[in-house]
Order: C-alpha cells, then structure tokens, then sequence
C-alpha cells in the first residue's frame, strides 16, 4: 500500500517535471530519432494576430440580383476549406468598395499558410465530360470523336470524396460517392460511354480520362491520376467543401497584429493570475493543510493542460481561455466536493484514513455525472459547430478530462502519503 | 435550514428575473455589434513612429468607438474596424488621430461584412438544443437506480429547466447592459453563453446527486425533506465552488483589460444566477413536480 503510494508520488513527480519543461516558453522541443516537432503555444488572432489575405471576386459573368448570394456562397465554401484544413478561429468577411466585392480572409500564425492559399483560391468545379460523336448519316462510317462536351453531372452531386489507395499499385486515388441524382446520371453517362472514354474534369482541366469497362449503377466513382497523397487529399477537401460560385483572385497579403489589442491582453492574463493566487489563498485558509495539497494538484493541473495546448497543439485564443478558466472552475470544484465530503465523514467519527477514502469515494459520482454532462456538451459543439464555437469546446474538453484525472489521481494520492506519514509518525511517538 | 419550504420566495425572485429579462428583452433587444452586422473597415498609415494600442486610446473619447477594434499591419499602419461610418465621422476621425499622433494617409476604405456568419449563430444554437436533450438522456440513464416514486427523467428535465432560467436571465442582463452603458453582441457572447451553460449544469447535478444518494440511504424519509436535506448539504461547496469562480471573474473585471470586461461581466451575470438556480430552482422543481404526483394519486 505504502509502496503503491510512493510509485505514485514519483510518476507525479516526473509528470510534473516533464509538463514544466514544456510549458516553459524557452524549453527544448520534441526531438525523437528522426521525428521532430517544434513545441510552442500558437496563439489565434485576437491575442497574436496572422495573415490577413484579401480576395477579390470575379463577378463579370454574375447577373446583379445574384451578387450577394455569391458572396455568402464563397464565404462558405472558403470556410468549410479552411475548417478542413484544421485551422481554428478564422475571420472571414467580405467587404465592398464601390461594385467590387472581395472576401476577407484572416488565418492566425500557422506554418502551412502557402497551403491554406492555394486551397482557399481554388474554384474546384468538378465535371464530366463526354466526347462528342459525329454522327452523319450519310458517310455512314465509324464514329469520330470531335470534341469534348460537358454532361450534366457535375460536383454538385457529390456526396462525398475520399483518399484511398489503388490496391495494386499503392498509389493515392479520390473515391467519389455521388447523390441519388447523381447516381442515375452517372449510371446513364456509363451506359451511354460504354468502352468509351469518359474525362472527370476540374476547372476546366482533364485530370484522368478512363475507357468506362461496365455500367456503374452504385453510384461510385474514382479519379486516379498522378497523385501524391497531399494533392489527394487536397482534392478530397476542395471536392467536399464544394465549387466557388465565381472564381476569385488573392489580391493581397500581409500579416496584422492582434485584435485584442495587446495591453489588453497582457492585463487581463495579470488579473487572471491574481485571480489564481486569490483562489490558491482561499483554498488554504478554508480546508488548511488538504486545501494546500489541492492548490499544488491545481498547480500540476495547469501545467498539464497547458502542455497538452502546445502539444496537440490547441491554438489559443479568448473563447479557449474562457473554456480553460470554466475547466480550472471545474477543477477547484472536483477538490471542493471531496473535502468537503471528508470534513462530513469526519464529523461522522469516522478516522482520517477512511474520511479520506469515504470523500473520494463519494464524491466521485457527482463528479463524473456533472463533467461527463459537460463532455457530452463538449462533444456536440465540437461537431456541430466551427469557429470560436469549436474553439471553447476543445479547451473545455481537455481541460475537463485532465481535471478528473487530477483531482483523483494527484490530490489523492499526495493526501494518501500525507496521512499515512503523519499516522505512522504519531505511532511512533505513542 | 428550511429551503424547501419557502419555495414560494425563491420561485417569486426568479419569475421576477425572468419577466424583467423578457420584457427588457421585448423593448430594448440586444444591441447587435460589428461581428454580426458588419461595419467600416479602414486602413491608415502614419508618417510617425505608432502603433495600435496608441492609435486605440487616442480615439476612445470618440462616441462612435464603442466595439472598435484597431489591428497592426505594417510599420506604422493600422486596420481599424467599427460600426459604419459616415463620411462625417470618418473625418472626425481622422482629425483627431492628426492632432494627436500625427498626419495619416487613407490606404483603403470599404464596408465589410460579419465576422461571425448567420449560419454559425443558427448552427451553435441547433448544437445546445442537441446537448441540452443529450443531458437530459444522460441524467436520465445516471440517475436511473433513484427508487420510486423518484423518476430520473423528472431529474434531467429540471436540470435543463434551471439552465434555461439561466440563460434566459443572462441574456436579459445583457440587454440591460446594452441599454445603459452601450454593451454590444460580440463574438465572445456566444462563449459567454457557452460558459454559462456549462457551470448551470454542473452546479445543478452536485445538488442532485446528494439527492440521489439520500433518497436511497433514507428511501422512507419525505421526497421534500431528502431534497432539504440535500440542498443543505451541499450548500457551503455551492457557495464554496461559486466564490473562487467569482473570485477570478471579479480581479479579472477589476483589473482585466477593456477588451474583455463586457464578456466578464456576462459571466458574473450567469455564475450568480446559475449559483443560485441550482441551490433554489432546480431541486424545489423536482419537489413541486414531485408533490403534484403524490397529491394526484391520494385523489
């Protein structure tokens, strides 16, 4: 027992000590063989600012009643690309200057921001096209293919794109899976084209032409070109976030600063450790030498959460504070309800040893149903949702998750030693 | 204690939060800022040494400032964003930026859309009807093992019952707000919201559990004395657990940036309100729902 309790002091030790390097903003990085990652907090645009691209919409071949809608048209379809992409925390607007229109596009500090350009400008409008046959009556000869012409199914009927792999020759492909519309046109298309070829296009470029081998009823399709497995899935993420209504051009680029204003920012992290040290001084006077341990629990628990931020890495930004700062709320609670539950079974006559047993033990209920309730929120907004939205949920998750794993693991066991040491010590004196 | 008993009081202080939120609601409204309507967005670049945060505190006295948020861009020019500006106000504007840090040329001026989409809004919304219904399913499962007549989906409901109460109010406060000192809807309501939804729940399963555990340790005692008793036991952690979130928010407001302080301020709101609603709403709903069912079956 004694010796469990001590295995478990140094692995909180050393877990300690591991987050405290990582957390420490001049600390070393993730070097493992040839694996190599740079650690480092990535902070989102309202407290360290980014790239602020600006793209102008090409709105010549757009009737004027229709503007508008092709504006929101590529606001979405450029959000849904850059939520692919994982990047949290866009700002995307659009703006007008006279009959101009262009769309905004703010990105916090990431590294693959020549990837995020690319991704964001391409029009991405899938197709199909068929060869023209001439058919003339009076030569009656063998049909010559003049030219290609557009059928009418086209990504709008896309279900969904996917990377696989060719099973025999390894090499990335696009799975697509077509609607209930797109199906029957598909199904036409192949019997129409049987042996003949049939060129799956992207704006306005044939990317394969394959011979069509048997009429494709299930509504499946795959482009195999020349991929790598980045152009691959660059292609199942334009495919699935759709075509840009109109095209639209990058007409400038440039980084900007914060929008918190950075004063702002750096006074506000004071208070919310002035805040911190309050807390820790409540903590102490209330539940004394227990209250002590639980603020160095909290100690360890903020740097665990901080280190997972770096690691993951989570980019930060005002909503993922705010879902930190309910997580330490949670965190305090979670060690407020077991002393609170031993000081009970205490007045109970019940010894230290089982009070602190008997506090973990009940409180742990109530602590799992009010976070997993918070997890399953978590969940829902993750999935659901984009933007800063999604941003306080992933804060708030992990931050749930570590605390359950603090309060019960770590102040529990520092507790534990605390009291058997302190009981074997008062055995000695008698 | 006897909180169960003076049901009447507490239900009276939260129908009377709750009319007061509705109808500032109905008069006033929220008062939408440029993350959801749009606004100015103007880029100047100065001749002198400068940077946001100056460019910022020279235009506070403006009255059109309110929400107004100032960006670096280069060397020595800014990105400002407000609400629309007139012509008028834009060389308002500008005169006292001239006055005050120096001459500045116009680089770009156009009117630009909402940050924070229509959809985003209709989609976070969708998310916490799906989550509230989700907790209700969980409670329901977790506290299935309560005895009769105690039936959990009875508990769930009134978790999510007290947790609309809480928003409702929030809400409220903050279109109080933004009638009389001007507060905006921003970005970071949502989060606020978000926040406040969290904690309501959670403040209100502890209660709850210690009603679970009691109906079974003492499945002969009154539901309304398990549920007193309850409320009772776990009041100091309520009140415990709510002060050091209070603590934080407080030096947070006090010494906090400007940026951030209506955003805290929501918070105070919601913490308060959900304190409370889980101590004096949610478990005296269970009772009354409770004591109508007994009373239905002696008829």
């Amino acid at each position: 027992m004694r010796r469990n309790l001590f295995i478990g002091f140094v692995l909180i030790i050393i877990l300690t000590v591991l987050s405290g390097l990582i957390v420490w903003p001049t600390g070393p990085n993730l070097k493992i063989g040839r694996y190599f990652k740079e650690i480092k907090m990535h902070e989102g645009l309202d407290l360290q600012g980014g790239s602020h691209l600006v793209y102008e919409l090409d709105l010549s071949k757009i009737d004027k009643n229709d503007v508008d809608n092709s504006v929101s048209g590529v606001i979405n379809v450029i959000d849904r690309r850059i939520n692919a992409l994982g990047v949290s925390e866009p700002v995307i607007q659009s703006a007008k200057i006279g009959d101009k229109r262009s769309v905004i596009v703010e990105l916090p500090g990431i590294s693959s921001i020549d990837e995020a350009i690319s991704l964001i400008g391409k029009t991405a409008q899938l197709e199909f096209w068929e060869q023209e046959i001439n058919i003339s009556p009076e030569l009656n000869t063998t049909n010559v293919p003049l030219a290609w012409k557009p059928t009418q199914l086209n990504g709008s009927h896309l279900k969904r794109a996917d990377v696989q792999f060719d099973q025999q020759s390894g090499e990335p492909q696009v799975s697509l899976e077509f609607n209930n519309e797109g199906k029957d046109l598909f199904s036409e298309i192949t019997k129409k084209n049987l042996q003949k070829p049939v060129a799956i296009v992207l704006d306005n470029e044939i990317i394969s032409a394959p011979t069509v081998q048997s009429v494709i009823e299930d509504g499946n399709a795959i482009i195999s070109g020349k991929f790598t497995i980045q152009e691959a899935k660059k292609l199942a993420i334009e495919l699935n976030a759709g075509a840009l209504p109109v095209p639209v051009k990058l007409v400038e680029q440039r980084n900007v600063g914060a929008t918190l204003g950075i004063e702002s920012v750096k006074q506000s992290l004071l208070a919310g450790l002035i805040g911190i040290i309050l807390i820790a001084i409540f903590m102490i006077l209330n539940y004394k030498f227990p209250g002590f341990l639980a603020v160095i629990a909290l100690g360890i628990y903020i740097l665990l959460v901080l280190s997972l931020f770096k690691l993951i890495p989570v980019v930060l930004t005002l909503a993922g504070i705010a879902g930190f700062i309910l997580s330490i709320g949670m965190a305090v609670d979670a060690n407020v309800l077991v002393f609170e539950r031993m000081k009970e079974e205490l007045r109970e006559g019940k010894t230290i040893g089982a009070a602190v047993n008997e506090g973990f033990k009940r409180a742990w209920l109530s602590i799992r149903d009010s976070n997993v309730s918070s997890l399953i929120t978590c969940l829902i907004l993750y999935y659901t949702t984009t933007g800063i939205v999604r941003g306080f949920a992933v804060t708030l998750a992990i931050g749930i998750l570590v605390s359950m794993f603090t309060a019960i693991t770590i102040t529990r066991t520092l507790l534990r030693l605390a009291v058997t040491t302190r009981l074997e010590r008062i055995r000695e004196i008698t | 204690m006897n909180i169960t008993g003076k049901k009447t009081i507490w239900f009276l202080i939260s129908t009377i939060l709750l009319i007061v939120s509705i109808i500032s609601l109905s008069i006033w409204g929220l008062k939408y800022g440029i993350d959801y309507k749009g606004g100015t967005l103007l880029e100047l670049s100065f001749s002198k040494d400068t940077n946001a945060q100056l460019v910022k505190d020279s235009l506070n006295s403006l009255d059109f400032s309110k929400g107004m948020s100032v960006q670096d861009t280069e060397s020595n020019a800014v990105l400002i964003r407000t609400s629309v500006l007139t012509q008028e106000q834009i060389n308002q504007l500008k005169s006292v930026l001239n006055e005050k840090i120096g001459e500045s040329k116009e680089i770009r001026l156009e009117t630009v859309g909402p940050t924070v989409s229509k959809d985003l809004t209709k989609k976070a919304i969708i998310a916490v009807v799906l989550a509230s219904l989700a907790i209700v399913v969980y409670i329901a499962w977790a506290f299935r093992t309560v005895p009769k007549p105690a039936n959990s989906w009875r508990f769930g409901i009134c978790a999510i019952l007290a947790l609309i109460h809480d928003i409702v109010i929030t809400i409220g406060a903050y279109s109080l707000f933004g009638h009389f000192f001007g507060y905006e809807v921003d970005s970071l309501f949502i989060t606020a919201l978000l926040t406040v939804m969290g904690f309501s729940v959670h403040d209100t399963i502890v209660v709850f559990d210690r009603i679970r555990e009691n109906l079974r340790k003492y499945p002969s005692k009154d539901f309304e004395v398990n549920a007193n008793d309850s409320i009772t036991q776990t009041l100091v952690r309520s009140l415990n657990t709510s002060l050091t979130l209070i603590i934080v928010l407080l030096s947070l407001i006090i010494l906090g940036g400007s940026s951030i302080k209506h955003f805290i301020a929501t918070l105070l709101v919601g913490v308060t309100v959900g304190t409370y609603s889980s101590i004096f709403n949610a478990s005296l709903l269970l009772v009354v729902w409770q004591n109508s069912i007994n009373r239905r079956k002696l008829a």
